[in-house]
């Protein structure tokens, strides 16, 4: 197991070695010149050349990536000419509330999820799990942003129960006070995940009810609750290890989208916003930890799913 | 040898179904697992007639074949000016004259549903075949190859994978998006390594085949392996696969849309149309959100319900990534 997981560890390593290849690689394709982009348009050649001289843009590639992977292993993400600003402090001041957002809505999307899952699988094919099913394929069709706007328009506009913008409080605790206006954004995100996760729960409960254990612990006599949550919950909840360390880029597709559309100062916006900048060191940095994150997530649940399941360890 | 083939269903991005990480036993192959048939039925015929069983498929195909019917026909049945707004008439509620009423530029938006239908459907069906073709190419490739290529270039997939797809596309967006042919080509670009896996993993099972190591025995190149043997055989994968492409692709086109970065004005797909719905709603425009939005979510839902349904009657117990 131990080999296993060092051999999964160096794998990862590789993968987020190339990561940062790729990011440089379409920095330095789509903004090479970085002297033209901050003196602008009417500086004289000489001055670009100067300036991309003492920033050492006109190093070889190869040296200059080796540089731009020395600063990364110093926590250093480059600069937004755009900003006047260094890209970590940027980040820094998003993170937290991206953090939130996504944390909650994570935890909250899990928890419904999974007792729905085994709901629907022990309801299968009667009108609760169609129903369910039906819901998740159409939300699943669905761009993430339409529902946002469905819930702007019931919530905020008709029923007007919810503000139609998030809270635009600066501090984390500010925004935790504020529930009434993180409802809908947080509701939205939720919704999605479930359709998703609840839609893996439910198959994962399927094939656990069609095993041996389960009969077993029926013709034991154990009443259906005991079944359900002593045996069938334990076992099928394995899956979801895996599947929520590979929800990583999904968190951040949807923090993007449900950030822009409810006007949420998180890292999804910062991201739209320097998409609109030109901002490439923020949208690439942004990238970079958004690819490193998938692949610890993906590690992660390796090493997860190794420790919660026997069957994994003793292979 | 073994070992690779487990190892190529490791690595599926998602496991839907039943077969859950390391301990799974493998994928069922198409060809051995079904029960012996006496009469001689191909593949085929059966996986179409399995097909036109499927409910919900055969709506999915009526769904899209009404918006194909709709977005390239109706604009000859249908008479709306789409080369220039009337600023006059702008956001005029549905009534005589606009059935669906006009958006903020004047431009009549039934008419305007249908160029930009046009324009969703063309990206979502590029994008879908740019990805399945390179990615079949790279997966056949590295798969009947092996070795230390086939390593390298399935980590190469394994970082291209692992950079969230909606933030890179929308990156590169940001200098080349605008036309109907560059937004494919943005799409497709990043899309393929679901596909190269998939029949990576194919050819991994088809290569130890006795077909295969025949046609080696009687002289067969490696493009003729490829092109001859294994990509027919990967076939059904491919086509389940490409159905679901363009689902994904349209939704990825209308994201790229409403964040502003999808076809340049006044060039417009259903994405752009939805990038000033939040405003639309506030003003109580309804008529410019709905329409969009659900012909949207329909022809996604239909992609949907033809790839669910091609999936179950080629019997391929194929992964939705």
């Amino acid at each position: 197991m131990a080999g296993y997981l060092f051999r999964r560890f160096v794998t990862s390593l590789v993968v987020v070695l190339g990561i940062s290849m790729v990011a440089f690689a379409m920095l330095h394709l789509i903004s090479s010149s970085p002297g033209r982009a901050v003196l602008g348009l009417h500086a004289s050649p000489k001055a670009v050349a100067a300036f991309n001289k003492a920033n050492g843009y006109d190093d070889p590639i190869v040296i200059q990536y080796w540089h731009y992977l020395l600063q990364l292993l110093h926590g250093n993400l480059g600069y937004s000419y755009k900003l006047n600003q260094p890209v970590t402090s940027v980040l820094g001041e998003n993170v937290l509330r991206s953090l939130y957002l996504s944390g909650v809505s994570l935890v909250l999307a899990i928890l419904i999820a999974i007792p729905l899952g085994i709901y629907q699988a022990v309801r299968r094919n009667h009108l609760g799990d169609y129903i369910v099913t039906s819901g998740a394929f159409t939300l699943y069709s669905m761009p993430s942003f339409f529902l946002g706007l469905l819930l702007i328009q019931a919530f905020a506009l008709s029923l007007k129960i919810f503000p139609p913008e998030a809270s635009q409080s600066v501090s984390v605790i500010g925004v935790i006070e504020d529930p009434r206006a993180m409802f809908l954004p947080i509701l939205n995100l939720v919704a999605i995940q479930v359709a998703g996760y609840s839609q893996y729960m439910r198959s994962s409960a399927l094939d656990g009810l069609g095993q041996d254990y389960i009969r077993l612990a029926r013709a034991k006599g154990l009443s259906q609750k005991a079944v359900l949550t002593g045996h069938l919950l334990r076992n099928s909840i394995l899956p979801m290890i895996t599947l929520i360390g590979l929800s990583v880029p999904a968190l951040l597709a949807g923090n993007l989208l449900i950030e822009t559309l409810f006007n949420y100062p998180g890292l999804g916006l910062m991201f739209y916003n320097a998409l609109q900048n030109e901002d490439y060191p923020i949208l690439l940095s942004y990238t970079l930890i958004a690819g490193v994150l998938t692949v610890a997530g993906n590690f992660i649940a390796d090493v997860a799913i190794t420790i919660a399941d026997p069957r994994v360890r003793l292979s | 040898m073994e070992e690779r083939e487990t190892e190529g269903v490791e690595e599926s991005p998602l496991n839907l179904g039943g077969g859950i990480g390391p301990f799974e036993p493998g994928i069922t192959d198409p060809l051995d697992g079904g029960e012996v048939d006496d009469t001689v039925t191909s593949g085929w015929r059966l996986a179409v007639r399995s097909f036109a069983e499927n409910k919900l498929a055969i709506v999915g195909l009526g769904i899209l074949i009404f918006f194909v019917l709709f977005c390239y026909v109706g604009p000859h049945v249908y008479h709306s000016n789409q080369i220039s707004g009337n600023v006059l008439n702008s956001d005029l509620p549905p009534g005589s004259g606009h059935p669906l009423g006009t958006d903020n530029n004047g431009y009549d938006e039934l008419g305007r549903l249908m160029v930009g239908g046009q324009a969703a459907l063309e990206i979502g069906f590029f994008a879908a075949i740019i990805a399945t073709v390179i990615g079949s190419l790279y997966g056949a490739i590295s798969g009947l190859i092996g070795g230390l290529l086939d390593g390298v270039m399935m980590r190469i997939v394994d970082v291209i994978l692992s950079i969230p797809y909606l933030l890179i596309v929308l990156i590169v967006a940001t200098r080349y998006s605008g036309t109907v042919l560059s937004l494919s080509l943005i799409l497709g670009l990043f899309a393929w390594l679901v596909p190269a896996r998939l029949i990576r993993g194919e050819v991994l099972s088809l290569r130890v085949r006795d077909f295969v190591s025949a046609a080696k025995v009687m002289g067969s190149g490696r493009t003729r392996l490829i092109f001859r043997h294994l990509l027919p055989n990967a076939l059904s994968v491919v086509i389940v696969n490409i159905t679901f492409q363009v689902a994904d692709a349209i939704i990825a086109i209308a994201l790229l849309g409403f964040l502003g970065f999808g076809l340049q004005y006044p060039h417009v797909d259903w994405g752009d149309m939805l990038s000033t719905a939040n405003t639309a709603l506030g003003n109580g425009y309804w008529w410019l959100v709905y329409p969009v939005g659900i012909s949207l979510i329909l022809v996604v839902m239909a992609c949907n319900f033809i790839g669910n349904a091609l999936r179950d009657s080629v019997d391929v117990r194929l992964r939705r990534r």
